[in-house]
C-alpha cells in the first residue's frame, strides 16, 4: 500500500445511484478528500469492480458538496463500464481517484456575463461551475431528445434547452439557437467534439473568449501514458503539438485548440 | 532478508523497475510512489530530436489488457537531460534510459548524447510495434538486431539493455543475436501487436489501426519467453508483461528474470509497484526465502 502521506485510490462508499431518464444515472459518493480538493470542471477516475476492465472511466464531477464531503456524478450507460456502475447499489464501494484536470478558469470575484453551453453528458460538469459563477448566466443545453439537470441549472440561470427531435424546447442543436438569439458572453462548453467545434467558430465570429472542455480516451487520467492527447496550437512545423487532455485539460482555450 | 540485486554490474537496490513508457520520467508518480523504493526508473522512450507521436485515439481498452499506439511521443534527449535527470537524482534510485530511434545513426546519436548524462543504463528499444519507420525491423531480424546493438554498444559509456520484441517466430534467435552483439542485458517482452475493431462505426479504434498489447492478458507469453530466453543466453534478463502482483513478479523471476518492469498496471493504480514490493515481501517472507537471488530461473 502507498504510505499515507502519499495518494492513493480510495474505496468510496455509494450514497445512491439513481436512475434519472434514459440511460443516464447519478451517483453520489462519500468521498471528503476529494470533495475537498475538487474544483469545477475536473474529473474523477472510476474503476470497475470487474477484473477484465482494467482502464479507468473518467466521469466529470457534476457538483461538489464540501459541507458533506460527497460529489455528485451523472453519467450515461455507454459501453460495459457505466453499465456495470448503474448496476450497483447503494452502500457498495467503487475505488475513486481524484480529482483530475484542470477545470474551468474563473476568478472568485468574476462579475461578468457568461454563456454556458453543453450538450448531451457534457452537461454535468456545468452544473457546479454555474454554481460557482457570478455574474449574468446565460445556460444553453442540448440533448439529442430527453433532457436532464435542467431544474438545476435553473437555479443559477436563464436556461435554453434544444432537442434533436424538438421533444422539449428549441428543435436543433446549440449553435443554432446562439445564432437565433444572438447569445454573447463569456463561453464555458462542454459536450461532444462537433458541438465544440461550432462553438468555437461562433466565439471567433462574435469575438468572444470560450474554454472548452475535452474529451478522449484515457489509459491513466494522471498523465502517466500519454495516451490522451488532443492538438494544440504550436510553432511547429504542423502548427500544433499533441497535449494531454487529462492533466494539460480537459478545459482549453477555444483559441489553442486544434479540430 | 535480501532484495538487492545485480544487473550487468549495476546495484539495485530490489528488482523493481518501470516497464517503459508507463511512468513517464517519474514526475507523475511522485504524490503516489516512495521513489526511493524503487530498484531502477526506467524512463520513457527518448529519441536524438522531439517525436510528436500518433493522433488520437492511441488507447483502447481489450479484456485484461489494453492496446496503445502512442507512437513514442517524447521532447527529444536534450529535454531529458536538463529536465528529467536533476528530477530523478533527487532520489535514491538508478536510471535507465529507454532509447528510441528509426535508424541505426539515430539510436548512436542519442546514445553518444547520453555517454556524458549521469544515468545508470541505456535500454535499447528494437522493439516497438508504434513506428512505421523501421523501428520493428530491428527487432525481428536477428542480423539487424545485431548490427544495431553493436553500432549502440560501440558508443555507449553505460550497460547497455536491448529489449526485444515478442512479435518474431523465435525470440531466442534474436537473444542470441543481441548478446552477440556485445549487450549486457536483455529485457522483454515489449508489447503484442494487436487491434480492435468498432463494430457499430466498422472502423478500426486505435487512428494507426494495430497497436501494442499489453497487461495481465500477455502474460502467460511473456513467462514462456523469458524461460526461453534464460535457457538460451547467459545475459542477466529483465522480465515484463502483465505484471499487476508480487506474485507475478515472483513467477517472472523463478521463470529467470533477474529484474522485473511493472509497466500496465501503474497506469491502472499509479501505487502499483509499492504494492507489488510489499506482496514480493510477504511471500518471501511466508516461503522463508532469504534471498530473492535464490529463486532467479528455479524452474530451469
Ligand atoms: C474528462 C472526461 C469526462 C467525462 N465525463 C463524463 C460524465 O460526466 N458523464 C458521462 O456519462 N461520461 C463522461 N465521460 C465519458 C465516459 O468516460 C465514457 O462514456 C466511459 O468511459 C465509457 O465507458 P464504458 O465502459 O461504458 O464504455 P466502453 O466503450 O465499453 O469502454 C471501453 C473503454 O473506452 C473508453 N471510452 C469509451 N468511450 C469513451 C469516451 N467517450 N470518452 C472517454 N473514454 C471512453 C472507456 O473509458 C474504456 O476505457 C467523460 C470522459 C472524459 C474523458
Ligand atoms: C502506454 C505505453 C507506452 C509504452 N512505451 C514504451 C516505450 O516508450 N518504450 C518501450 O521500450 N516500451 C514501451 N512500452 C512497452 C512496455 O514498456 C512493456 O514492455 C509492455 O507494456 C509489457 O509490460 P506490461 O504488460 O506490464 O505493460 C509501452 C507500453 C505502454 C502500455
Ligand atoms: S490518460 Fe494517461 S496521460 Fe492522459
Amino acid at each position: 500500500m502507498c504510505q499515507t502521506s502519499y495518494k492513493s485510490k480510495i474505496n468510496c462508499k455509494i450514497i445512491k445511484n439513481v436512475h434519472l431518464v434514459d440511460q443516464v444515472y447519478e451517483m453520489v459518493l462519500d468521498c471528503p478528500s476529494i470533495a475537498m480538493e475538487a474544483s469545477a470542471g475536473q474529473f474523477v477516475n472510476l474503476y470497475c469492480h470487474h477484473k477484465g476492465r482494467l482502464l479507468p472511466r473518467p466521469i466529470s464531477i457534476c457538483e461538489i458538496d464540501r459541507e458533506q464531503g460527497r460529489i455528485h456524478l451523472v453519467y450515461a450507460i455507454l459501453g460495459d463500464g457505466t453499465a456495470e456502475f448503474a448496476s450497483y447499489v447503494e452502500g457498495e464501494q467503487i475505488e475513486v481517484l481524484g480529482p483530475f484536470g484542470n477545470g474551468f478558469k474563473f476568478a472568485p470575484d468574476y462579475e461578468e456575463d457568461v454563456l454556458i453551453i453543453g450538450g448531451g453528458v457534457g452537461t454535468p460538469p456545468l452544473v457546479q461551475l454555474a454554481k460557482e459563477l457570478k455574474g449574468k448566466k446565460t445556460i444553453v443545453v442540448g440533448f439529442r431528445s430527453n433532457p436532464y439537470l435542467i431544474e438545476r441549472l435553473e437555479k443559477y440561470g436563464k436556461v435554453f434547452v434544444t432537442t434533436d427531435d424538438g421533444s422539449t424546447g428549441f428543435k436543433g442543436h446549440v449553435v443554432a439557437l446562439l445564432e437565433e438569439k444572438g447569445l454573447l458572453g463569456n463561453i464555458y462548453a462542454c459536450g461532444p467534439t462537433p458541438m465544440l467545434k461550432g462553438v468555437k467558430a461562433y466565439a471567433n465570429k462574435n469575438n468572444l473568449k470560450a474554454q472548452l472542455s475535452l474529451e478522449e480516451r484515457m489509459g491513466c487520467g494522471f498523465g502517466g501514458c500519454v495516451g490522451c492527447v488532443t492538438k494544440v496550437v504550436a510553432e511547429t512545423e504542423l502548427g500544433y503539438v499533441y497535449k494531454k487532455v487529462c492533466k494539460d485539460g480537459p478545459v482549453f482555450d477555444a483559441k489553442e485548440v486544434v479540430f | 532478508m535480501n532484495l538487492g540485486i545485480n544487473i550487468a554490474g549495476v546495484e539495485l537496490k530490489n528488482p523493481i523497475m518501470t516497464a517503459s513508457g508507463t511512468f513517464g520520467s517519474g514526475r507523475e508518480y511522485e504524490p503516489y510512489v516512495d521513489m526511493n523504493k524503487i530498484g531502477c526508473v526506467v524512463v520513457k522512450g527518448v529519441a536524438n530530436v522531439p517525436w510528436m507521436g500518433n493522433p488520437a485515439p492511441r488507447i483502447v481498452e481489450t479484456y485484461g489488457g489494453m492496446i496503445n499506439a502512442v507512437g513514442l511521443q517524447n521532447p527529444g534527449v536534450e529535454v531529458f537531460i536538463e529536465e528529467d535527470i536533476p528530477f530523478l537524482r533527487q532520489f535514491d534510485t538508478k536510471i535507465a534510459v529507454n532509447l528510441a530511434g528509426r535508424t541505426i545513426e539515430e539510436y548512436v546519436a542519442v546514445a553518444s548524447r547520453l555517454a556524458t548524462a549521469d544515468v545508470d543504463f541505456l535500454e535499447l528499444n528494437i522493439s516497438c510495434p508504434n513506428i512505421k519507420e523501421g523501428g520493428v525491423a530491428f527487432g525481428i531480424d536477428a542480423n539487424m538486431a545485431m548490427k544495431v546493438t553493436e553500432a549502440v554498444k560501440k558508443v555507449a559509456k553505460q550497460p547497455l539493455i536491448v529489449k526485444l520484441s515478442p512479435n518474431v517466430t523465435d525470440i531466442t534467435e534474436i537473444a542470441r543475436a543481441v548478446e552477440a552483439g556485445g549487450a549486457d542485458a536483455v529485457s522483454l517482452i515489449n508489447t503484442l501487436i494487436g487491434s480492435r475493431i468498432d463494430i457499430h462505426k466498422r472502423q478500426f479504434i486505435l487512428s494507426t489501426k494495430h497497436g501494442g498489447l499489453s497487461g495481465p492478458a500477455i502474460k502467460p507469453v511473456a513467462i514462456r519467453m523469458v524461460y526461453q530466453v534464460a535457457s538460451t543466453i547467459g545475459l542477466p534478463i529483465i522480465g515484463m508483461g502483465g505484471i499487476m502482483t508480487g506474485e507475478d513478479a515472483i513467477e517472472f523471476m523463478m521463470a529467470g528474470a533477474t529484474g522485473i518492469a511493472v509497466g500496465t498496471a501503474n497506469l491502472l493504480d499509479p501505487c502499483a509497484t509499492m504494492k507489488i514490493l510489499d506482496e514480493m515481501l510477504i511471500f518471501m517472507q511466508n516461503k522463508g526465502i532469504e534471498n530473492i537471488n535464490d529463486i532467479v530461473g528455479i524452474v530451469n
